[in-house]
């Protein structure tokens, strides 16, 4: 009995100490391997009287047992400890930056500019296009504006030689859109124009939006409320707009929109000069020499018209406040409207 | 404009402070751009619009007060000068259109070297007019008065007689403001026997202009049509006071009033004597203001709001219309000094202006409704420009006008649209190209320190073919510097290449749902490498180039690394193309991969193409996965390893099916391009 709990001792001494499974292997081949000690033990039983062998046989098996079990806990242990090494060794600094190519981003004219179309889509307005070298009819007669208007002195136009013009408004798409449709119809053309004018306030082409809607019953009151819808869905927020009699040559009535200040909502800032208003858009009911330039008859339809600038609708919308900005192309400015 | 306050008030009794009158004044379509204070009086920079030539007076905008506020119109009583003397000036007109009324008027003896009293010249000044003599301070008080522009010239130098006519071929004239100007024969003139004294309307003549000396002066007070006087001032480069009213129409009923108060006035200062007023009239030529209908269903609809009918004609009777009701609505005539009236949308706004664009309350139009359908051939740039700024693309936008020596030096076989009058000669001929504009977009941000530089633009090019100019849309990338940004984990110093920019391309042409339709054929264009250049077709169309810049151009815009390019056809080269479902196979692929070895000259599409030719329909696909030069090859060849996928449809595959292809390929590749396969 002695002799088996003697070695039983030997052996947990043994496992206890096996730092890893390597050794606990070897332990466990000396002791319960083929010519392992205890298997050498259980061999020797038949060199024992047979009174004895019973007894002394249950005593080594029980042994065996519990070094076998002492065996498979160490090896548990020793296995975890592999793994928890493994892993330690496996970490990473989680606060790297990710790999790979970084996102670049669209022109903040442009995002304005997508953000207007979905949201006239929404509201049933058609997209219209025309070109950007237009002619003197497209750009100016068929709009009202004849030779030697006082109204061409506000258009500082590019010319070309042979008396083309790059377009100073989108406003001709206006009569390209009704004689290639007819009414009723719905547009909107956002578009470049280009005036020859460069200051710290004009670039020498810059980004309009013209909407245009001509229908049987089609008022100034619809102007009123498409103007009004539009500004407060683009800026998201319920402000306020007013219109002032204006003069444009191919609308009448005329009028310039104001809304009240994005920035101090009315009370008054440096972005609108204390006056609590911006002024946004210029807009109209189509004259009728321009609905009969393009082949709509005035009798039967009214129509509203109204023009705005990209630009200082994106302006406002990022908090720009220098117009060259947007066409110096600097990365570091770019790289600020990523977020869609 | 310019206007005093206090002179306004002489005029009409303003019920509201200058802040007020402004604010009012805005909302009636006189927009205030600002106010003046001064101790006395208070300046109000108004803007006026081209139509309301008639409200650049003080009379003017004293209408306007008097019709918003309902206090009447007053001003100074013009007592009229009687003649003392008999003496008058020949006047011919000979052109009768266009100067329907030429009043003048002989003075004598004036005292030009007077003084003007300071009450004058504060209210000149007031308008940012300088005092210069007794007679000319006049005439500038009764233009900014009533606006009516006048002219005096110095009798004595006034040879024989005044004639109103055009001016010849090559015809000459010294203007007050010294400058000499060639007139064209569209330009009316004042002239003498002799020669023109006057550009009619606009300017006065340097030879017979006052001077202090002055003693005899002849006054002119005419109506000049705007036709004839319209855009010849700006051809000229003049913009004056008398141009500014004549162009945008003088009240045609105001000359004898204007030219009894200037007479008054100058005979009070100057001390002159008056000869009788001389007048060259042709009534058929004078405008006469038509009385213009207005309905009451027509000023409704127009609007989208009803306004009383008793509130329509006091509107339009407080502008000084003559108004008679009818069963529509109303018969409206308005007055001389509305040129503007002329059809019933004229007398709509009107309306709504007196009485207030917010009367009109806001309502939703009743609108179709209208499906816009989104064209697969005509993609949105939303998508395409996402695609790429999520492969680090920053979009630009840049002038459609270019720098003509950069563009030349980049497509020297292409013409471009010069502009007439450009802003700078480095912005002077239209684009042919986005290639320009990204490049040097680029290179200033390459000054501005940034080594990685990816951007994109979508824009339209001015293609000009056999005399006409046609406008393409086009999308354009330009890239240099680093493969990825700097960032660890990733060797630096490797540039992005041609084929970094070219993945980009072949990711737009999957995104069309085509990419089969789409080739590279290397081609040559003068601004990229020779050895590093493609044309784009699609379907044999060429819809593009893709190459890296000509390592000359490099040099010349001071690149550190070579910018690769590309550019397409917007809607030739991205229009999508609904790709129909195909049957996934349900059986294993087969995969075997070989390594062929060929001369450098036989390019990757020859090689593919022998291979799909020699093999069965159970290839589905051969990739490329590594390209090999260097030891172990001979010079002058490379060793391209392809991956053959095998796969059918209806069984498994078995070796000998796909040994069968393999061999059929590499005995195709053997003979047709001297392959040698590697082991």
């Amino acid at each position: 009995m002695n002799h088996a709990a003697d070695l039983v001792s030997r052996a947990l001494a043994a496992i206890a100490a096996s730092a890893d499974l390597e050794v606990l292997d070897q332990v466990r081949i000396q002791w319960l391997g083929k010519k392992g000690e205890l298997t050498a033990a259980l061999k020797a039983l038949g060199s024992l009287p047979a009174a004895e062998r019973r007894a002394a046989g249950q005593a080594i098996n029980a042994a065996k047992e519990q070094v076998q079990s002492a065996l498979d806990v160490r090896r548990a242990e020793l296995e975890r400890r592999q793994v928890d090494l493994q892993l330690a060794a496996g970490r990473i600094d989680v606060t790297l930056p990710g790999r790979g190519e970084e996102r670049g981003g669209l022109h903040p004219v442009t995002q304005a500019r997508l953000r207007i179309e979905t949201l006239f889509a929404r509201a049933g307005f058609d997209l219209a296009v025309g070109p950007e070298i237009e002619d003197d009819f497209h750009n100016f007669e068929a709009l009202n504006i004849p030779a030697n208007h006082p109204a061409r002195a506000l258009h500082d136009t590019f010319y070309f030689p042979d008396g083309r013009l790059l377009r100073t408004h989108t406003s001709p798409v206006q009569i390209r859109a009704m004689l290639a449709r007819g009414a009723p119809l719905a547009v909107i053309a956002p578009g470049r124009v280009y005036r020859c004018d460069h200051d710290l306030t004009h670039s020498p082409m810059f980004h309009q939006l013209e909407g245009l809607a001509v229908g049987e019953n089609i008022s100034f009151a619809n102007l009123k409320a498409v103007l009004h819808g539009f500004l407060a869905a683009f800026f998201e927020r319920d402000l306020a707009i007013r219109l002032r009699p204006s003069y444009f040559p191919f609308t009448e009535p005329s009028a310039e929109v104001d809304m009240s200040c994005v920035f101090c909502a009315g009370s008054g800032c440096r972005t609108c000069k204390f006056s609590g208003w911006l002024e946004i858009a210029g807009c109209g009911m189509v004259h009728p020499n321009v609905l009969r330039a393009s082949n709509v008859d005035p009798e039967r339809y009214t129509g509203y018209a109204f023009g705005a600038g990209i630009d200082r609708l994106a302006m406002l919308r990022f908090g720009v406040n220098d117009l060259r900005l947007f066409f110096e192309n600097d990365l570091r400015f770019l790289r600020q409207f990523r977020a869609f | 404009m310019k206007l005093s306050y206090a002179w306004l008030k002489e005029w009409v009794d303003v019920p509201w402070d200058p802040k007020e009158l402004g604010s009012r004044l805005t909302m009636a379509g006189f927009e205030l751009e600002g106010i003046a204070r001064g101790a006395h009086d208070s300046i109000l920079e108004l803007n006026i619009t081209p139509n309301r030539g008639d409200a650049m007076s003080v009379l003017g905008i004293a209408r306007e007060v008097a019709a918003l506020s309902g206090r009447p119109l007053r001003g100074p009583v013009t007592h009229a000068v009687a003649a003392q003397l008999t003496d008058t000036f020949p006047v011919h007109i000979d052109e009768p259109a266009a100067c329907p009324t030429f009043l003048g008027r002989v003075f004598r003896d004036v005292n030009n070297q007077a003084a003007t009293p300071a009450w004058m010249t504060a209210r000149l000044q007031s308008a940012d007019v300088r005092s210069v003599s007794p007679v000319v301070d006049v005439t500038n008080y009764v233009l900014l008065e009533l606006g009516q522009p006048m002219h005096a010239y110095d009798l004595s130098s006034v040879r024989d007689e005044i004639r109103v006519r055009y001016a010849c071929r090559a015809e000459q004239l010294q203007l007050l403001d010294g400058r000499t100007v060639n007139l064209s024969e569209d330009m009316l003139l004042i002239a003498d026997r002799e020669q023109p004294i006057g550009l009619a309307g606009i300017m006065g003549g340097a030879r017979t202009g006052v001077a202090g000396s002055t003693r005899n002066i002849f006054l002119e007070v005419a109506y000049f049509a705007p036709t004839a006087v319209q855009g010849r001032g700006r051809r000229l480069g003049l913009l004056t006071d008398a141009s500014l009213r004549y162009e945008r129409g003088v009240d045609p009923g105001l000359q004898r009033r204007a030219m009894d108060r200037a007479s008054e006035l100058l005979v009070q200062i100057g001390a002159g004597k008056a000869g009788p007023v001389t007048a060259a009239e042709s009534r058929e030529y004078q405008p006469q203001r038509a009385a213009v209908g207005l309905r009451r269903r027509q000023l409704t609809r127009l609007l989208g709001a009803e306004i009383a009918p008793a509130q329509v004609s006091a509107a339009l009777r407080a502008l000084q219309m003559s108004v008679q009701e009818d069963s529509a609505g109303w018969q409206v005539t308005p007055p001389s000094h509305r040129a503007d009236i002329a059809i019933e949308a004229d007398l709509i706004e009107e309306v709504a202006r007196i009485v207030g664009l917010d009367q009109i309350a806001e309502q939703d139009a009743n609108v179709p409704q209208h499906f816009a359908p989104l064209p697969r051939e005509r993609p949105r740039d939303a998508v395409i420009l996402e695609l790429l700024s999520a492969r680090g693309y920053e979009e630009a936008i840049t002038y459609a006008f270019v720098d003509p020596q950069l563009q030349r030096r980049l497509f020297p076989e292409r013409e471009a649209l010069a502009l007439e009058n450009p802003i700078a000669s480095d912005l002077s001929v239209m684009r042919v190209s986005l290639w320009p504009g990204l490049l040097r977009a680029a290179a200033e941000n390459q000054h501005r320190q940034h080594e990685r530089i990816r951007l994109i633009e979508r824009g339209v090019c001015f293609i000009v073919d056999e005399g006409t100019t046609r406008e393409e849309d086009r999308l354009a990338a330009l890239a240099c510097g680093g493969r990825l940004p700097e960032q660890w984990g990733v060797p630096p110093g490797d540039a992005a290449d041609f084929f970094d920019i070219k993945a980009d391309l072949e990711m737009l042409f999957v995104a069309t749902g085509a990419a089969e339709d789409f080739h590279f054929e290397a081609a040559q264009l003068s601004c990229l490498h020779p050895g590093r250049a493609a044309r784009v077709l699609r379907q044999g169309e060429k819809v593009g180039w893709i190459g890296e810049l000509h390592p000359q151009i490099v040099r010349e815009l001071d690149f550190t690394y070579p910018p690769v390019l590309f550019e397409l056809a917007f809607y030739d080269a991205l229009r999508a193309q609904p790709a129909p479902y195909k049957e996934v196979s349900r059986y294993p692929m087969v995969r075997r991969d070989l390594a062929v070895v060929v001369n450098e000259s036989v390019s990757l599409s020859a090689l593919r193409e022998r291979v799909t030719l020699s093999a069965s329909s159970l290839l589905r696909q051969c990739r490329v996965f590594d390209v090999y030069r260097g030891p172990g090859l001979e010079i002058g060849t490379k060793s391209i390893a392809l991956g053959l996928i095998f796969q059918d449809f209806s069984r498994t595959l078995t070796d000998e099916d796909v040994d069968r292809n393999v061999e059929s390929i590499v005995s195709s590749l053997r003979t047709s391009l001297n392959a040698k396969i590697r082991d």
